[in-house]
């Protein structure tokens, strides 16, 4: 253990030298790591020991029907010296973005880093592929995308789709899509593990492939491969515009008085009640509060979505996801009031045997004065209680 | 006056009372000429309560709790201090909307505001009134004295009386009257996201009703929101539902003035099926059959008072004979 620990803090110290970062912000970033993806504690340790001692793995990055949105994005991720860390922990051996290389030169690097890192190596997918007329609409190196994914795909030890092109085929599919825009998932024809957002929040790449580095296996996924730590909840769950929703405070049009006191963007269009990210608690661009498009006043456009992001009108009303029954509301016929209680029971049933034993024995007090002493009673009283007695 | 001078008289002044005041059934009364109202489509209802809500803060009601946390206004029905809620239909595992089966729908509990009133029939005072103009049916405290006839009297179940007050009123929606005053519209519409809860005039809605129904399901079309005759809000693009081919308060009771569209049948959801003729008309065509001119009561007195007067005996002589 403590050698183990002595090893850890050797490796980390090595670290700080190969990146040039301090101790302190790598573990800070390794515990932001474990958080984003809901480990337990403990597990940043086990990250910090995982990209500190072990090889960087070597990662090949395709670009197909893209804008390199998802790139940019994760190049801009504020975190400190994160650019520095993803560059140095990962072995990214094929980039078109980031090569300073090109041509044939560039391609023989990729075909090389598969041959040495065969069955080892990360594969990650950015943009749609066209598949329309055997995929012709997009080449590299006079290999069509088809071809390309399916040749990098075949000796991967892991394919992660990045964005919603790659994922669930995004902007480039929505009609009439002239290419015949697929996902990277539908090319190899299985469920891969998929990071949708237009750009998707480079915090959940980074930490799936984390996760891919530190325990050998990618993070648990949903059943369309998403990744369960980041999309298993509705942006509505968490927004923090929710409240002025339940109070039935909405925007109405951009700029008017609702919209600038920050109500609910539901009126507006808002998907954030059919659409599953965790966009609300990660936010974008580290540069803190309302840094997410809710956030800034437009309403979600659910661009993790498929069938709804680039889809469905930005002014269409999106439909509720998280009101499905039996979500408190009241039913249609609702029993009011407790039934009796054991203790109510008792005592209603004492008071009505008192009253039974009360009325038996009143009637037979009856019984007993149907005959008066004549001498007592004057004529009406005993003439009435003689009638009296008679039933 | 001897026996027979009496009945004879009695007779002739019921004959001459019955004479002039014929007995006859009453009609439906009909729609008043500005009539304004709601169109509930279940189909658009989101589930969202934000009429609910609106609802309290517009008619100053208190939040009501029904959970053991007292964090949220979570009302189970309409009550003295509830004037709206939706309420949620569910069958089988509950995941489809709009279905009957295996699905769920939501329905607004609400005043129909119903052309032929029947708490307003039944109110012995004039607290329980139909505007003659937009129809709205309200009620007045100061008239009110507390008999619940109008709690009885609804086949809705809507007036509700505050049995925990020590001066309880009757409770009810008057369709945001207090704002009408102030340019406004009912606020459940007014918040409504998705145009659920339309206000409108009745004639309008009407017709916006029955073009819905006439869509065919999943057909692209523009739903209005807000208020349907000022067009105040913009309306959104979205798929008809299936709808069922009925207006519920188109014909029910003789109609009421807020409407409803569903996709699952109006029973299944709290609605219950009515017959054409209103409450009001055969309640009150019997009172006055019965009660016009007091022919009736009078001949049935007169009756009752020849029965006890032969039954009874002459006790007077028996005293005498003694």
């Amino acid at each position: 253990m403590s050698e183990n620990k002595v090893a850890s803090s050797e490796n980390i110290v090595m670290l700080e030298n190969r990146l040039g970062i301090s101790r302190r912000s790598f573990l800070q970033l390794c515990a932001a790591m474990a958080a984003s993806m809901g480990l337990p504690p403990g597990a940043d340790a086990a990250i910090a020991e995982a990209v500190a001692s072990k090889k960087r793995p070597s990662v090949i990055w395709l670009h197909f029907q893209e804008c390199t949105g998802c790139t940019e994005s994760l190049l801009r991720a504020e975190h400190p010296t994160l650019e520095k860390l993803i560059l140095d922990v990962i072995s990214l051996d094929y980039h078109e973005t980031l090569f300073a290389a090109a041509g044939h030169q560039v391609e023989a690097a990729r075909l090389l880093a598969m041959k040495e890192n065969k069955g080892k190596y990360l594969l990650v997918v950015e943009g749609a592929i066209p598949t329309k007329d055997k995929g012709i609409y997009c080449k590299i190196g006079g290999q069509t995308a088809i071809d390309m994914l399916k040749e990098c795909a075949a000796d991967a030890a892991a394919v992660v789709a990045i964005g919603s092109c790659s994922s669930w085929g995004g902007m480039p599919s929505t009609g009439p899509n002239p290419t015949g825009s697929s996902s990277a998932g539908e090319v190899l024809g299985k469920v891969i593990p998929n990071i949708p957002g237009c750009p998707p929040n480079p915090y959940n790449f980074l930490s799936t492939v984390v996760h891919f580095l530190t325990f050998g296996k990618l993070p648990e996924v949903d059943q369309l491969g998403r990744p369960k730590f980041a999309y298993s909840r509705l942006i509505h769950e968490n927004c923090e515009r929710r409240a002025h929703f339940d109070a039935g405070r909405f925007a109405m049009e951009f700029g008017d008085e609702g919209h600038r006191k920050g109500y609910c963007l539901y009126k507006l269009g808002c998907k954030g009640p059919e659409t599953y990210a965790n966009c609300p608690s990660i936010l974008f661009g580290d540069v803190g509060n309302a840094s997410w498009p809710v956030g800034t006043g437009h309403p979600c456009i659910g661009c993790t979505e498929k069938g709804i992001g680039f889809t469905k009108p930005i002014h269409a009303l999106a439909d509720l996801k998280n009101v499905v029954p039996p979500l408190g509301f009241p039913r249609i016929v609702e029993e009011q009031g407790s039934g009796a209680t054991i203790a109510s029971v008792a005592v209603v049933a004492a008071a009505a045997g008192a009253a039974v034993g009360a009325a038996a024995a009143m009637a037979k007090n009856l019984g007993q004065v149907t005959v008066p002493p004549p001498e007592k009673s004057d004529k009406t009283e005993g003439k009435t209680k003689t009638e009296r007695a008679e039933p | 006056m001897k026996r027979r001078d009496f009945l004879k008289g009695a007779l002739a002044g019921g004959a001459l009372l019955a004479s002039g005041s014929p007995a006859q059934a009453r009609p439906n009364k009909t729609m008043p000429p500005e009539a304004v109202g709601l169109l509930y489509d279940s189909t658009l209802c989101i589930g969202c309560k934000a009429c609910v809500a609106a609802c309290k803060e517009s008619n100053g009601m208190p939040p009501e709790f029904s959970t053991a946390e007292q964090y949220w206004d979570t009302p189970l029905d309409i009550s003295g201090k509830t004037l709206n809620v939706i309420k949620m239909y569910k069958e089988g595992s509950g995941e489809i909307k709009d279905s009957e089966k295996n699905g769920y729908a939501f329905m607004k509990v609400s005043c129909l505001h119903c052309v032929d009133p029947s708490c307003v029939s039944a109110c012995p005072v004039s607290a329980m009134t139909k505007d003659p103009v937009n129809g709205i049916v309200s009620y007045d405290k100061g008239a009110c004295i507390g008999c619940r006839y109008c709690v009885a009297a609804c086949p809705f179940g809507v007036p509700r009386f505050q049995y925990d007050r020590p001066f309880p009123q009757i409770t009810k929606c008057q369709l945001c009257k207090h704002r009408m005053e102030e340019g406004k519209y009912a606020a459940c519409a007014e918040v409504c996201p998705t145009g659920a809860t339309l206000f409108g005039k009745v004639s309008d809605l009407h017709a916006e009703a029955k073009r819905r129904l006439a869509l065919k399901p999943g057909e692209d079309t523009e739903f209005p929101r807000g208020n349907l005759t000022t067009h105040d809000q913009s309306s959104f693009p979205a798929k008809a539902a299936k709808y069922l081919p009925q207006i519920y308060g188109d014909k029910e009771l003789g109609g009421t003035q807020m409407i409803k569209l569903s996709a699952v049948p109006f029973e299944k959801l709290g609605m219950p099926t009515l017959p054409e003729r209103s409450y009001a008309s055969v309640s009150e065509t019997m009172q006055h059959t019965l009660y016009g001119g007091l022919v009736l009561p009078l001949v049935f007195l007169g009756g009752l008072t020849y029965i006890a007067k032969r039954n009874v005996k002459n006790d007077d002589d028996n005293d005498e004979q003694h």
